[in-house]
């Protein structure tokens, strides 16, 4: 059975393309994607029950269909906010960047085939993002050198289903974003980090399978994080909450770690020379380094040949540079009950050192190395334990009235006042070149507002796209990056100016 | 502090003269510059398109789309204005012969063409002279982040004796001899009796927070015009972004500065010595050789590169990072690198992008004016002049 119910195809392209490219630049050659109606099949079939962070799809918006031969880019480029591009399966050679908003990259999945991007190992990343409420689906991702999915600051993000194979330094990396979900994938073979989660905040991941790579999940400088049910095994390291100082945020607290199974993490270190992973011991189920108000929660953690859980500070850790603002030590882990057996069978000197000061020998669970702030644990009684003296009790029991940290609605995408949009542009752009009653590049705004009274359209649409009027001035050029709405902001601000402003 | 030769003492004792008949009229701008909005109590604000955005936790560090860091404004529109008389004006050096704007010249992205920079005497200094484009940004300063706050800086240069040589004492006996200066400060500084360093300190630092670059073709792009790059510049947009590069893990928009230090590995030239850079400021050995990730605005105005000028070109640039972690040192180097310098084994293509790309974040709209006459009646000293705007 297929997994969507595809609309049909209705409108095809040429006049679309000339709408969109008339202007720029043109390659007739390129075959342009068909466009569809935006269906509800496809939405409410697969969304439904499904944890959110992005804003939906626009009902109205279109959906782009991709087929092997075409360019998933070119798609991308035509989208409009709010529409769905559907890549169909087959084989895809291209790194997608998507540098709007709003956009729903969905790969088709037909009888178990998916849309498979190949970097065939010369391509960089995948996919790259920058926009808010981008939405990946359903992708087979391999043998790119850089990332597979890799945001950057852009928020309320939804990666999901997604296999990746093989893929470079980060599977899944989205960097400083707010209120993202990273659910359902399937990743092997990373270099670095199957998950990383950089410089954000507000995140849940959860339901992923991560395996053979140096770290499954990693939350790094990152706040307000969940990580659950997940199955990590067979990665040098299991779950990882970091601060890396030298980085430009400074911080990680709450996080919380639990319902996972993480097993068998004892893949030996394949990670770059000089990266901070490349330092963890194989076979660490999860790492605590520096990081504030983590709980560790429900976990079935087993045969993890180094420890369970080794909670350290900076001074401990290898290949972590200076940052006197960041705080080297982790403040308040909360380890509640767990299931851990069989961990620390084969552990590491430091590790064997530290637990021959408490005099004891054999599997070790948990370990805590160097300083520490007003820790706990549950029911030490359960674990073998090392490094864990100044633990005192946990007086909470469960994080369970927590179910997430996203965000209620989608990070506000425009903080700014409409009244101020008018004042920014003008006063950030327009004021380079034009000033009140001088002649500057562009000709002064009191000879504008007499050719444009009560004409704010008039002006709005000379800017998008300046003819060159005076034989003395040099040609303006186009400010077609403003929105619509800034162009009509701005227009109506130049017109009501009553004073030099510079 | 060395004392001044005699010679620069009887040089003093003559641009005292000549300042004291100084007869130009100089008032001060009631208005702030381009970019920026006065305020009821008479300051200036930025005013940026990237205020439409946010950004994570205030850092002003992201993506296409993300806000701006922190900045330092709030100057008044005549300290900006009596700070850019003072930035022009070789008074401030010892023996007239150099301003600010010798080494941080208009025409040269506010820096001055050389590998190292020259100072008084034709001394060459340690470093080369940094950009000045959006230092307003720029929570640490010098390539070593020695110093966080542009008033702080401004005072090293001028008393250092290699660069402009003055000292306290003779600068404020000099400036307060002048009564273009008297009036000035007194228009800018209301509160003061009297000309203080201090107030030296501040006009400056708000003179040079006025120089802002934020309307590049690049910024275009970000704010959603994707025709502004050609299609070699988003490819080295992309590459520049890209996880193999990894470019901007640094050199992060919308600044391309993530304001950290990185030890990168550039090495000195042949025969040079170690500068140890963020080691000594920080007195830890992790940080040898480190310096501060500079902002690349303008960079291509701004050759030679790195601290000390050691890369003649962009393309030059690039490839000493394409070629890969440590290319530079030999294996007895103890510097600790950033785990972000790798080995990318870019193709000329993709070095070609890059270098095209940077080519993109040029924008000079917000270039100030040059004074065409300074307080003091001294000439102008500075390079490539009159070919600033009018
Ligand atoms: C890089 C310099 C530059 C910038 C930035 C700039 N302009 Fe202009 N502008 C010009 C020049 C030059 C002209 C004269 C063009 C001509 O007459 O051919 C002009 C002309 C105009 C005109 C006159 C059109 C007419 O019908 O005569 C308007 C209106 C205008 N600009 C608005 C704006 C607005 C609004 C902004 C900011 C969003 C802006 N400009 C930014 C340089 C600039
Ligand atoms: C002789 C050349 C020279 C003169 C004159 C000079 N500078 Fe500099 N400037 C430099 C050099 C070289 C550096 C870098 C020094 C370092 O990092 O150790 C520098 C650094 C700076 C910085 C730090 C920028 C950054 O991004 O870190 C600022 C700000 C600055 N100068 C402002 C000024 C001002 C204001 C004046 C006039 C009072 C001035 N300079 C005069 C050469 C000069
Ligand atoms: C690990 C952080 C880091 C990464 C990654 C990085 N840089 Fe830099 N960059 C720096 C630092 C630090 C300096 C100054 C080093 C010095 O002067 O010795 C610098 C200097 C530069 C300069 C010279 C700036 C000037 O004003 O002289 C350019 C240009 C530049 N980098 C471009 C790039 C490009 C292109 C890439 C990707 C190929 C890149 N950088 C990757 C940290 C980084």
């Amino acid at each position: 059975m297929k997994p969507f119910v595809l609309v049909t195809v209705i409108a095809v392209t040429s006049i679309l393309a000339g709408y969109f490219w008339g202007s720029h630049q043109t390659d007739p050659s390129l075959v342009l994607p068909n466009q569809v109606e935006q269906g509800v099949d496809y939405d409410q079939a697969s969304l439904e029950g499904v944890l959110r962070a992005a804003l939906p799809p626009n009902p109205d918006g279109t959906v782009w269909q991709v087929r092997e031969g075409e360019s998933i880019q070119r798609a991308v480029a035509l989208a409009a906010p709010g529409d769905t591009v559907l890549v169909f399966p087959g084989e895809y050679h291209e790194s997608v960047y998507i540098d709007k908003d709003h956009i729903y990259l969905v790969g088709v999945i037909d009888e178990g085939s998916r849309a498979t991007l190949n970097g065939r190992g010369v391509l960089n990343d995948a996919i790259l993002y920058s926009g808010n409420s981008i939405v990946i689906e359903n992708f087979e991702i391999k043998n790119y050198k850089g990332n597979a999915i890799m945001g950057q600051a852009g928020n309320n993000f939804e990666i999901r289903n997604n296999l990746i194979i093989d893929s470079g330094v980060y599977g899944i990396f989205p960097q400083l974003g707010q209120n993202g979900v990273v659910t359902h994938n399937v990743i092997s073979g990373i270099a670095d980090a199957a998950i990383y989660v950089g410089m954000s905040d507000n995140i849940h991941v959860a339901h992923n399978e991560v395996f053979d790579s140096v770290a499954g999940i990693e939350i790094e400088n990152s706040r307000y994080a969940v990580v659950e049910n997940n199955y990590v095994h067979d990665n040098t390291g299991g779950v990882l909450a970091f601060i890396t100082p030298g980085l430009p945020i400074k911080t990680t607290e709450h996080v919380i770690i639990r319902n996972n199974f993480i097993v068998n993490n004892n893949h030996p270190n394949f990670g770059a020379p000089g990266s901070t992973v490349a330092g963890i011991p194989a076979g660490t189920g999860i790492l605590i380094m520096a990081a504030d108000d983590v709980v560790i929660e429900d976990n079935i953690i087993s045969g993890n040949k180094t420890a369970g859980v080794i909670i350290t500070d900076h001074d401990n850790a290898p290949n972590t540079t200076l940052d006197p603002e960041s705080d080297p030590v982790p403040d308040r882990v909360v380890l509640l009950d767990n299931f851990m057996i069989n961990n620390g069978y084969d552990t590491i000197a430091d590790v064997q050192a530290l637990m021959l000061t408490e005099f004891k020998t054999g599997l070790v669970d948990i370990v805590s190395v160097g300083r520490n702030r007003d820790s706990c644990i549950l029911n030490p009684g359960r674990y073998h334990v090392v490094g864990l003296g100044d633990y005192d009790r946990c007086s909470v029991t469960t994080s369970a009235n927590l179910a997430n940290y996203l965000l209620a609605e989608p990070v506000q995408e425009r903080p700014v006042e409409d009244f101020k949009l008018g004042e920014i542009a003008y006063l950030g752009v327009c004021s380079g070149c034009h000033t009140y009653n001088g002649r500057m590049i562009g000709p002064p705004v009191v000879v504008i507002q007499a050719l444009y009274e009560n004409n704010p359209e008039g002006l709005a649409d000379y800017i998008a796209n300046p003819r060159k009027i005076r034989p003395d001035y040099p040609e303006m050029p186009p400010q077609s990056y403003l929105s619509e709405e800034t162009r009509r902001a701005v227009a109506e601000y130049m017109l009501k100016i009553d004073q030099p402003s510079h | 502090m060395k004392p001044t030769s005699s010679r620069t003492n009887a040089l003093a004792v003559v641009f005292a003269l000549v300042m004291s008949t100084a007869s130009a009229e100089f008032s001060l701008s009631e208005r702030c510059p381009p970019s920026f909005r006065l305020s009821e109590s008479n300051t200036c604000e930025l005013q940026s398109l990237y205020f439409m955005y946010g950004s994570i936790q205030n850092q002003g560090i992201g993506g296409t789309q993300t806000n701006l860091p922190h900045f330092n404004d709030g100057y008044t529109p005549q300290q900006i204005d009596l700070g850019r008389y003072l930035f022009f004006d070789p008074i401030l050096s010892v023996d007239g012969s150099m301003s600010c704007a010798s080494c941080h010249q208009p025409d040269r992205g506010f820096s001055d063409g050389q590998s190292r920079s020259i100072g008084l005497n034709g001394q060459t200094l340690q470093r080369s002279a940094p950009s000045l484009w959006n230092v307003g940004f720029s929570q640490r300063l010098f390539w070593d982040a020695r110093s966080t706050r542009l008033e702080a800086q401004a005072l090293e240069p001028l008393f250092h004796e290699n660069e402009m040589g003055n000292t306290p004492q003779q600068l404020l006996q000099t400036l307060k001899h002048n009564a273009n200066y008297r009036a000035l400060f007194r228009t800018a500084f209301p509160a003061s009796s009297d000309i203080t360093v201090d107030d030296l300190a501040i006009a400056l630092s708000a003179f040079q927070s006025s120089l802002i670059s934020l309307n590049s073709r690049y910024d275009a792009y970000a704010h959603g015009d994707h025709s502004a790059l050609s299609e070699q510049e988003i490819q080295g947009l992309n590459v520049f972004r890209s996880f193999v590069a990894r470019c901007s893990e640094c050199h992060t928009p919308p600044l391309f500065s993530n304001n950290q230090i990185a030890v990168i590995g550039v090495a000195e030239r042949t025969g040079e010595t170690l500068d140890v850079g963020a080691e000594r400021t920080f007195n830890s050995r992790k940080l040898r050789g480190g310096f501060k990730v500079p902002n690349l605005r303008n960079i291509t105005l701004t050759a030679p590169y790195m601290h000390a000028g050691q890369k003649q070109t962009l393309e030059e640039v690039v490839e000493f990072y394409s070629r890969g972690r440590g290319n530079e040192l030999d294996d007895s180097d103890e510097r600790q690198l950033h785990w972000h310098i790798t080995q990318p084994d870019l193709t000329t293509d993709e070095i070609a992008a890059v270098v095209a790309f940077l080519g993109a974040l040029t924008d000079e709209t917000m270039k100030p004016i040059t004074p065409s006459t300074v307080p003091s009646g001294l000439p102008l000293v500075h390079d490539n002049l009159g070919s600033d705007r009018p």
